[in-house]
């Protein structure tokens, strides 16, 4: 059984390989840059922390993917709510909807929002021609923008963790609650509503994961004026090269994203939410 | 009083109440807020005008005429569907390999391991790819298809791993077992029992694997230079730097590709 094992390990191992080599030992890398460039020791972070820049940007960011998982959490709960229990004809349309944005790319998502919000746009030029304002409304290039975008990209990530999970809730429970005589709301807060909170952990987990080092979105419909940490990083890399401190602030965006999940280890089941997901 | 179930499978009904009504409202709202903003690209690449808008006197197809006769964005969209297939290849071919090898395995180090590969979908994308640009400039791969091809080949494994995975959880353990202690070789056993249950998450893995492949601008921004353009990099810079209603049309072509497929998919499964 011994030698059977070692096949076994074999089949894994080539991923596994690959993995280490090239993700995982570049990440510790990154790390090793923060601690030596341009001197050994602390001094990037000690200038991190120091920096009035880096902390405005870790609170636009943790702000902006806080509000951005509310309004996912809230939409994509009616979303998959009303697709799983009161939508019956139309539903394969409805999910198509949903998923039609998950296949499109997150750019070509962004540059449509771009077309809509911007300042010669459609929704400004509809606006105007309608006649409810003379100058443009600045629309993006600021958190509203870049929230309204992110809501878009991240709202699936929402609505499919919370339908899996709907769709595998008994009626009976709301149903013999109503029999009961509650009302048709008070079953739905005090019987559904509690059977479907590890549906809206997992989904809400994802969507804030992924916000907080998200960059293609901010970065277009911010236009430098709403500065996530992840731009931040690259203006530190591209502009100024500098490493040094580029790299720091990716370790402590690192491990803000590692915190987040050991936090959330204690009320949801990342085993279900990351690792099973389907 | 809501109506007797018929069938578990059915939606109970019920007389349609105030909360149902706001539910299926906003369900449809927020399902065309999901929608509808994407297919603003449609009329915006059909318009008559050089900048981006709705068409002013009439529709035209300039736009078109520019996308399909321009080297350099068919020669992006070219190498983009080739890197896509070469990664869906590859990453397949690595994923499921490893996912069947951790489900014999089926202990706690095999469950650290798949840990262990699905780290790239939490990783923000611009550490990983600072990650790989010092790497790559290490192995000369900057700027290189190879190099390309790799860093996509490893954003893709986490998916290929997870469903050929979730395939296999409906694989009875008992069977490789009868066909080991009826003399088969674990690699015969692999190859005609246990792959075949891991097809249905292998191909879906691979689709993952092209489309993530296929978006991917991040890591590609950092690792290449001028020599390697895909079709998201050419977007990317035809974004920032002109709003050229070409996008539109490339928008356009993509969005109606993805609908063409998702409608054929639908259909094939009715």
């Amino acid at each position: 059984m011994q030698t059977d094992k070692t096949r076994y390990w074999l089949l894994a191992a080539p991923a596994l390989a690959v993995m280490i080599v090239f993700y995982i030992w570049p990440l510790v890398n990154i790390w090793a840059i923060s601690m030596t460039e341009p001197a050994l020791g602390f001094g990037n972070y000690v200038k991190m922390t120091e920096s009035q820049a880096v902390q405005t940007s870790f609170v636009i960011t943790f702000r902006v993917a806080a509000l951005t998982t509310v309004i996912c959490v809230l939409l994509g709960y009616i979303c998959a709510y009303s697709i799983t229990n009161v939508i019956r004809s139309a539903r394969p349309l409805l999910i198509a909807m949903v998923l039609l944005p998950f296949w499109v790319s997150v750019l070509i998502r962004s540059f449509a929002w771009i077309v809509l919000l911007g300042r010669s746009g459609l929704a400004n030029d509809a606006m105007r021609d309608l006649g409810l304002i003379d100058t443009p409304m600045r629309l993006m290039h600021n958190e509203f923008g870049v929230i309204l975008a992110m809501v878009h990209v991240m709202l699936p990530f929402a609505v499919l963790p919370m339908m899996a999970n709907m769709r595998g809730i008994d009626r009976a429970y709301t149903e013999a609650a109503r029999g009961l005589g509650a009302s048709e709301f008070t079953a739905f807060r005090m019987v559904y509503l509690p059977q479907t909170l590890p549906g809206v952990a997992s989904g809400a987990l994802l969507v804030f994961v992924l916000s907080l080092g998200f960059y293609i979105t901010p970065a277009l419909l911010g236009g430098g004026r709403v500065l996530m940490v992840s731009e931040y990083i690259t203006y530190q890399i591209q502009e100024f090269l500098n490493w040094g401190l580029g790299t720091a602030i990716s370790v402590a965006l690192l491990v803000a994203t590692a915190l987040v999940l050991i936090v959330a280890a204690r009320f949801v089941n990342l085993r279900s939410a990351l690792l099973e997901r389907s | 009083m809501s109506a007797p179930k018929t069938a578990p499978e059915t939606v109970p009904g019920g007389p349609a109440s105030a909360f149902r009504i706001a539910m299926g409202t906003g369900g449809w709202l927020v399902a065309a807020f999901l929608a509808l903003p994407i297919l603003v690209v449609i009329p915006v690449s059909l318009t008559d005008t050089s900048y981006i808008g709705l068409p002013k006197d009439g529709l035209s197809l300039q736009h078109y005429e520019s996308y399909f006769t321009s080297a350099r964005w068919l020669g992006g969209t070219a190498a983009s569907i080739l890197v896509g297939l070469a990664v869906a290849l590859i990453s397949t071919v690595l994923g499921a390999a490893f996912a069947i090898g951790c489900w014999f395995l089926g202990d706690r180090a095999a469950t650290i391991a798949r840990w262990v590969l699905i780290v790239p979908i939490l990783v923000p994308p611009v550490v990983q790819s600072l990650g790989f640009y010092r790497f790559w400039v290490t192995l000369g791969l900057i700027d290189t298809w190879t190099g390309v091809i790799l860093a996509h080949t490893l954003l893709a494994l986490p998916y290929v791993s997870i469903s050929v995975f979730a395939a296999l959880a409906n694989l009875d353990p008992k069977l490789p077992q009868a066909a080991r202690s009826l003399g088969a070789s674990v690699w015969r056993t692999v190859w005609e029992v246990v792959v075949p249950a891991a097809r249905p998450g292998m191909i879906t893995g691979a689709v993952f694997a092209f489309i993530v492949s296929f978006d991917e601008i991040v890591s590609v921004l950092f690792i290449t230079v001028r020599r390697v353009e895909t079709l998201p990099k050419l977007i990317w810079e035809g974004i920032q730097d002109n709003i050229d209603p070409t996008i539109a049309v490339v928008a356009t072509v993509l969005v109606l590709v993805t609908l063409v497929l998702a409608g054929a998919v639908a259909v094939r499964r009715t």
